[in-house]
């Protein structure tokens, strides 16, 4: 292994070394904290609702909150091409709280108007593109964007995520290598929680460390440890510059571990050991960040029940509201899939509508599968 | 006889042809350790061992790649692809490889090998979990398609797949994976490839099927029963080879045909069947052909339950050919 991780706090919460300390200013700490804490009862209250039967499915990203370092050094005008568990990526770059749970019920509230499962998030006016569930597709779009922004003299750059599950995908090589050919600015970030569903990443690559890979195509490979806020946030900063002066792409490789299931259809107890678990919850990113701010003199336990206590409000609230919602009309299915309707589209429609009337009741179903 | 589901059936098909022949191995993603996201798999790497039943890395190109180069050197592989909406990384080595071995090389090389998969909707699984693409792979020269709709037959069906010299797409309606159970007999049996069955006798109307929409066909024919209405329901089971002979007698028995499948309408396997029929057998028809078919749109997520099929739009399908 020739790369080292990268980290700036200790499992502890105490600095590695007080020289490498990131200047971050105290609103930024506390806007990344409050989004790790949101993402973390999201996710909760998410799959409350996923097992009481009101929504369909959910993804958590437990563990894996640090990545909200990744989004403070973007500016409003880079494009983010997420996976599905980067929540408080999104969170953090303004993706509204009821347009994520909107999206969860898949009624009047969401902006996607009930077309794509829970967790296939898009907010276009963050460059929140559009998830899918085809692993590491976004790969490769992200270096298009990045070559696109090149193409144009402007100054974005795009950010891609995937899993260590991704990074055996075809796409992920063309997206690397386009890239790194183009001398793109682009930054691919790979969240290696050490499963893809129930393979170990063991099984996924016989090369041990991620960033490595970057080698083949030509620019640096970067290894964090995925659960040190501010390491994730430096090292995305120094690959968000280089990138924005023209030098090209960067490969991070950010070393976490996913502490729920795969999905709401998961059981990791079939394949994960306990002890993996045990070990981990001690290195968990929001502790480690919030012992930092609490001996940084910038946060206090009461204001910590606060905050707890605020977000689940929020968090509440919110589903509430958009509870409120309808579901999608029967015509809707048919918009959007051209700008304009084509003949077969509005033939389906209107036969579609008149049965409807004839109907009635529409049956339902809703068995639990792994998804 | 053991009461299984379809999921069991698949389990045990395996099973059998892993003992049977030590050719053949299984492997895709998750499908080792854990047996496959849906169970299908289960137990067959500690019967077996880690060199007969093994997880990949996530590559669906890689997976189907690895298979024909196993194929190719004289094992018999199985690659589950964890759902048919990912099978698309693979398509190039499908289609363009795969396909056409046996044509291209003179019959020099071939590749018996199966790719089982699950596929179609009805559980909640929005775009990426729901899809019916069948007739991508019907399009398809050199490949075989089938699609079981029960234990039996999938059993059956899947121990055809794994003794056929040629490639097998094997479509698993993961809908009714759990969802009803039947009788399986123990042990080795087939089903053959490319030959319809009829699932009940009717007198006034044919209804095609396969897969999910065959106990929705079923369901539909007893209703049509209740007013009057005599309808035989013919589970296609296979879609290439398709059994040419079977639909012409059907369709002919009755004049009246409807086709039923939860794929895209426009461009979906239901058009082949209606011009087999058209071309062959127009002098029987009493009833233009129509179709029951998924809406020509990306699948849904929260309007699922109207996008596929159900008994009551085919029963309406059922009374508008018995009014033409
Ligand atoms: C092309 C494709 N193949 C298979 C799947 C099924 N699947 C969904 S998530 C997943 C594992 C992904 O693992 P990883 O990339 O490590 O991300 P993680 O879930 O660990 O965050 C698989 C196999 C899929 N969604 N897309």
């Amino acid at each position: 292994m020739t790369v080292e991780m990268v980290q700036i706090l200790k499992p502890d919460g105490s600095l590695v070394n007080s020289k490498i300390e990131p200047k971050i200013s105290e609103a930024d700490l506390k806007k990344m904290y409050r989004v790790m804490v949101l993402t973390r009862f999201l996710d909760e209250r998410g799959l409350t609702l996923q097992r009481q039967g009101r929504i369909g499915f959910y993804v958590t990203s437990t563990g894996q909150e640090a990545i909200v370092g990744s989004a403070l050094p973007l500016q409003k005008e880079d494009w983010i091409f997420p996976a599905y568990r980067e929540h408080a990526v999104g969170l953090f770059r303004g993706f509204p709280l009821k347009v994520f749970i909107g999206q969860l019920f898949g009624n009047s509230e969401d902006l996607n108007k009930g077309r794509q499962m829970p967790n296939h998030f898009a907010y276009a006016p963050i460059h929140y593109v559009s998830i899918s569930s085809p692993i590491a597709t976004q790969v490769a779009q992200a270096a298009g964007a990045a070559i696109a922004s090149k193409i144009r003299k402007d100054s974005a750059i795009a950010i891609t995520y995937c899993g260590d599950g991704g990074t055996s995908e075809g796409e992920f090589h063309a997206g690397m290598n386009f890239a790194g050919a183009f001398k793109a600015p682009c930054v691919f970030f790979c969240s290696n929680n050490q499963y893809a569903i129930s393979v170990p990443v063991e099984k996924q690559t016989a090369q041990p460390v991620i960033a490595e890979k970057a080698k083949a195509y030509g620019f640096p490979g970067i290894r964090v440890d995925g659960n040190d806020v501010l390491a994730v946030y430096q090292v995305v900063k120094e690959a968000v510059t280089r990138a924005r002066e023209g030098q090209g792409p960067t490969l991070i490789e950010a070393f976490t571990f996913r502490m729920g299931a795969h999905s709401s259809s998961d059981d990791p107890t079939r394949y994960c050991p306990k002890s993996k678990l045990e070990e981990w919850s001690q290195k968990d990113p929001i502790k480690r960040f919030k012992t930092y701010l609490i001996s940084k003199k910038l946060w206090s336990e009461a204001e910590d029940t606060k905050l707890i206590e605020q977000v689940k409000q929020e968090i509440s609230d919110t589903v509430t509201e958009v509870m409120k919602g309808t579901p999608p009309s029967l015509s809707s299915m048919f918009e959007e899939v051209y700008q304009e309707m084509p003949l077969n589209l509005q033939w389906q429609k209107e036969e579609l509508l008149e049965e409807a009337r004839a109907k009635g009741e529409f049956l339902d179903s809703s068995e639990a599968f792994p998804l | 006889m053991a009461q299984l589901t379809l999921l069991q059936a698949v389990n045990d098909a395996l099973k059998t042809e892993m003992k049977k022949d030590d050719r053949v191995v299984i492997f895709g993603e998750d499908v080792g350790y854990v047996g496959g996201v849906f169970r299908a798999t289960e137990g067959l790497q500690k019967e077996f061992g880690e060199s007969r039943c093994f997880d990949t890395p996530l590559c669906e190109s890689g997976i189907i790649g690895a298979a024909i180069g196993m194929s190719l050197y004289g094992l018999r592989p199985i690659a589950e692809i964890q759902f048919l909406d990912f099978i698309y990384p693979a398509f190039d080595q499908i289609i363009s490889e795969a396909a056409k071995m046996r044509y291209r090389s003179g019959g020099q090389f071939t590749c018996p090998m199966v790719i089982r998969t699950p596929y179609g909707g009805g559980i909640k699984g929005g775009h990426y979990h729901s899809q019916s693409t069948e007739a991508f792979f019907a399009h398809t020269p050199g490949l075989k398609v089938v699609i079981p709709s029960n234990p039996y037959d999938a059993k059956g069906l899947l121990i055809s797949a794994i003794r056929d010299p040629d490639p097998v797409m094997f479509l698993e309606p993961k809908r009714l994976y759990r969802s009803l159970k039947g009788e399986v007999p123990e042990g080795d049996y087939t089903v053959p490839i490319g030959k319809a069955h009829s699932v009940c006798e009717g007198t006034d109307v044919t209804l095609f099927c396969y897969g999910a929409m065959v106990p929705v066909c079923t369901e539909a024919a007893k209703k049509a029963n209740g007013q009057g209405t005599s309808c035989e329901v013919v589970d296609l089971r296979t879609i290439t080879p398709l059994d040419m002979e079977a639909i012409l007698a059907a369709a002919q028995k009755t004049g009246r045909v409807v086709i039923v499948h939860e794929a895209v309408k426009t461009a979906g396997f239901g058009a082949e069947i209606s011009a087999l029929i058209s071309e062959k057998a127009m002098e029987y028809m009493k009833a233009p052909i129509l179709r029951v078919a998924g809406f020509d749109t990306p699948f849904p997520y929260t309007l699922e339950h109207v996008y596929m099929p159900d008994s009551v739009r085919v029963l309406r399908a059922i009374e508008k050919v018995m009014k033409y």
